[in-house]
């Protein structure tokens, strides 16, 4: 469970760090002029800070994920599982999806939304390919006679790549409403604001999985 | 006073960040059944949460009826018995608390508190209500399968929960683990809500530092509930995959049946550090309202402000962070490591540090306060004594020497009842009795509340005192009957006939409350706007039950902390939150300018 402890303990810090900032110098009980007043809240659109609240819930799933596969490695039974060569390739793709959207991101905050379109594109279809292709990986595996219940670490492989798929197939839904708003029409600034934002919250979660994907991938290496 | 702060709207700069569309809804199944508004959702929340919590009551009558009077009723068979405590456990703790503190309590105050005009996400807080509800059918549901519900103890334990012979071992247990996940995932839309709500929505001059304590509470148990039930969820899967496609992630080697099974090699410690890593944080997550709500009761009836506010939130940040560290104090039977050992039960006993200053700055709010005996500052202090008890069997049991013969004997049933049962739901009481008037425009009846209180309080207490005794003299936990021990003294069978029929009235006067509850949404004394004269938003709206959007044309605007309470110099012994220092009625006319709040003992 180390690993779950020193995440929690750098979130929890975090948080404390930062509550205890904004509350450690103020006088909660003094009363405050008309005309003084402040907006003390977080400056950040609404579905920005929830994106890094839901990464926070994802990490902590994905980390105690890991300290069970671990613990479970430790024991006596544990045998290393063949991966597929297919997975270098699928990584490739995953890492070229994130550019593509790291590339989208950057031609919204330009404004130039022809290239955002065409990124975007290729993001998603970079995106599917890589589902398609773990699932490639799930065929072989299966067609080697290597299903969860062969050995463990099969089984850690099933579970943990179907949800970082599943949690992909939650990107892949807020990605359709970007390029649907996208290419229902820009004109007016304030959609294209809005539209900038749904890329970049695309882009960030993107980079996000590509991250855990990583972690999980060498730790598969590792068995 | 209301009005004042609506022209002075003037003064401030607009605000950064855009408002939020409202959702308007205009059909009545829009408004009341696929609501968005968080009033409404926190209503259907509250009340799912209260009829699952009343069939798991019934079922801890059921299970006293055994103990107290054994071989007397024929329809509690020793699988039944396993499963109504299971079941008992997992929804007084799960489907009870959690959803009634955070998806009711939270949904209806964390927007008027804040002084918002709802959550920011009302779509995905519907829903959140909705997969709850789907949650809690499927786990009624398991009631009615072949098998039954699982018995296999609300802590899931395998090998035993999948294994043969365990009741609901086929059914009962894998729609149990899924009622969980959705469960868990309808929490997660709605904690999303809270946190962000409480981060980004706070009207203007609403500071962190201003927030009531309440909101404190609900916020950091969100956080905690967010990171903490992943590890629910995580065993939760893996236990489903363990029985659906034979995997063994937990399952050891083991003969079954006289017969070996298809598992090997597994290890169902590591499932007990998932569900502690997520059951442990659980108990702050009904606790850590619970306190929040009982110090905003506390200084309202007592018309005092908070003994020591920013010990208080830092006391509530501290006690989450550290919940996350003592979670194996609960596996000290397991033969871990001693060294493991001492270490979780240090964190433990540190940990009892924030709780005891927070429960010092209770008892000195209430020091010298102008206390108003209202049912619910009744509740409030019942639930101080309550909780001292129950912490300090805490600090025995948090001991690895001491926690070893009393582990699941009736001394851990008796400490967490008292700490982590009766008293959050004393608090729920004291809440319900507080907010009822805002949430219906109507009070509850003073001599039924009373009444009502006075019942629990001193039943609880002669359910759960006898108890301690019971589990010294090793009465064990989750047993159907003990037969003949040579353990127990013959008087223990008395004690428990004794604790059944208390457990009995208990029950029984519960129907005072519900009663109450629908009877005064007729008859109840019209309440005005704020009743007991508290200072926060909720009580400030301009209609009551406040209307879609909380309120009316223009936000409050917030100058003062929640705890302005008999202020030297003001006319009035409170003074709202949206009321700035230039508009406080003083005795002194002369100087209208000063401000009196400055004058507040800090
Ligand atoms: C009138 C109120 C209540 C009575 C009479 C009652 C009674 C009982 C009884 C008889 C047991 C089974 C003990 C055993 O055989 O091991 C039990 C277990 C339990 N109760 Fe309660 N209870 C009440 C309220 C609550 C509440 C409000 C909670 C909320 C947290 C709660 C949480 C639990 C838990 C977690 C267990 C353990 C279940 C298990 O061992 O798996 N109870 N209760
Ligand atoms: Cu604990």
């Amino acid at each position: 469970m180390s690993v779950t402890l020193v995440f929690m303990a750098v979130l929890m810090g975090m948080v404390a760090f930062w509550l205890l900032r904004h509350t450690i110098n103020v006088r909660p009980w003094a009363a405050e002029s008309r005309g003084n007043l402040i907006n003390s809240n977080i400056q950040l659109p609404a579905t920005k800070i929830a994106l890094g609240v839901f990464m926070a819930v994802v990490a902590s799933l994905f980390s105690l994920f890991i300290s069970a596969y671990s613990i479970r490695m430790s024991l006596a039974d544990w045998r290393p599982m063949p991966e597929p060569d297919l997975l270098w390739v699928n990584t490739g793709i995953l890492v070229l999806a994130s550019v593509a959207l790291q590339w989208a991101w950057n031609a919204a905050n330009k404004g130039r939304m022809e290239i955002v379109k065409r990124a975007m594109s290729i993001a998603g279809a970079l995106t599917v390919a890589f589902v398609l292709g773990q699932y490639l990986a799930w065929e072989q595996l299966i067609a080697t006679g290597y299903f969860m219940t062969a050995n463990p670490a099969n089984a850690f492989f099933f579970l943990l790549t179907g949800l970082h798929a599943l949690h992909l197939f939650g990107g892949l839904v807020a990605w359709y409403r970007t390029s649907a708003r996208l290419w229902r029409g820009v004109g007016e600034t304030a959609e294209i604001a809005k539209i900038r934002l749904n890329v970049e919250l695309c882009a960030v979660y993107w980079h996000f999985l590509l991250v855990i994907w990583l972690i999980l991938f060498s730790l598969m290496l590792n068995t | 006073m209301v009005q004042a702060a609506h022209d002075a709207t003037s003064f401030v700069a607009p605000l950064e960040v855009e408002e939020e569309e409202l959702y308007h809804a205009k059909t009545f199944i829009g408004k009341y059944i696929w609501s968005q508004d968080a009033k409404v959702i926190a209503i259907q929340y509250a009340v799912t949460a209260i009829a699952i919590g009343l069939v798991a009551l019934v079922l801890s009558v059921i299970m006293r009826l055994q103990l107290g009077f054994p071989d007397t009723f024929d329809f509690i068979t020793p699988s039944n018995y396993l499963q109504f405590v299971t079941m008992h456990g997992m929804i007084m703790v799960i489907y009870l608390l959690t959803a009634l503190f955070l998806g009711g309590f939270g949904n209806y105050l964390i927007p008027l508190m804040c002084g918002a005009r709802d959550m920011v996400f009302p779509y995905v807080n519907m829903v959140s209500y909705w997969v709850y509800l789907a949650a809690v059918l499927l786990l009624v549901a398991s009631f009615f399968v072949p098998g039954g519900p699982t018995g296999a103890g609300w802590t899931l334990y395998p090998p035993q929960a999948i294994s043969p012979g365990t009741p609901g071992a086929d059914a009962g247990i894998i729609m149990m683990l899924v009622s969980l996940a959705l469960f868990i995932v309808g929490f997660t839309m709605g904690g999303l809500n809270y946190v962000v709500t409480v981060l980004q929505a706070r009207t203007r001059g609403m500071t962190l530092m201003r927030l009531p304590l309440t909101i404190w509470g609900i916020f950091m148990a969100t956080v905690l509930a967010l990171l903490a039930f992943p590890a629910l969820f995580v065993s939760a899967i893996m236990m489903t995959l363990d029985r659906l496609l034979g995997t063994s992630f937990f399952m050891p080697a083991m003969v079954s049946m006289g017969e070996q099974t298809a598992y090997d090699g597994g290890s169902p410690i590591l499932f007990q550090h998932l569900f502690w890593f997520f059951g442990h944080p659980e108990v702050y997550i009904v606790a850590l309202p619970a306190f929040g709500i009982v110090s905003d009761l506390l200084a309202t009836h007592a018309r005092k402000c908070i003994f020591g506010y920013r010990m208080m939130v830092w006391a509530i940040v501290a006690i989450g962070a550290l919940s996350f560290v003592v979670w194996a104090h609960h596996m000290y039977v397991s033969g871990m490591n001693p060294y493991f050992g001492f270490f979780f039960a240090t964190t433990t006993l540190i940990i009892a540090v924030p709780t005891a200053i927070k429960v010092y700055n209770w008892v000195l709010t209430l020091w010298r306060g102008n206390i108003r005996l209202t049912v619910p500052m009744l509740f409030a202090i019942g639930f101080i004594f309550t909780f001292i008890n129950g912490g300090l069997t805490g600090l025995f049991l948090g001991n690895v020497t001491v926690d070893l013969p009393l582990s699941d004997t009736y001394f851990v049933v008796a400490h967490f009842h008292m700490v982590m049962a009766v008293s959050p739901i004393l608090v729920v009481f004291g809440a319900i009795y507080h907010w009822y008037p805002k949430i219906t425009g109507r009070m509850l009846n003073d001599t039924l509340g009373k009444a009502h209180f006075w019942i629990t309080f001193i039943g609880t207490y002669t359910i759960y005192y006898p108890m301690h005794y019971l589990g010294f003299e090793g009465l064990p936990r989750r047993y159907y009957a003990y037969g003949d021990t040579a353990f127990m003294s013959d008087s223990a069978q008395a004690l428990n006939s004794f604790i059944t029929v208390a457990a009995c009235i208990v029950a029984v006067a519960q129907i005072l409350f519900i009663w109450n509850l629908i009877s005064s949404l007729r008859n109840g004394k019209p309440s005005g706007p704020n009743p007991w004269e508290a200072t926060t938003l909720e009580w400030q709206t301009p209609d009551t039950p406040p209307k879609h959007g909380n309120f009316g044309e223009n936000l409050p605007l917030v100058y003062r902390w929640a705890y302005d309470y008999s202020v030297p110099g003001a006319v009035e012994d409170f003074i709202p939150q949206n009321v700035p220092p230039e508009d406080v009625p003083t005795a002194r006319t002369d100087d209208p300018t000063a401000a009196p709040a400055e004058g507040q003992p800090a």
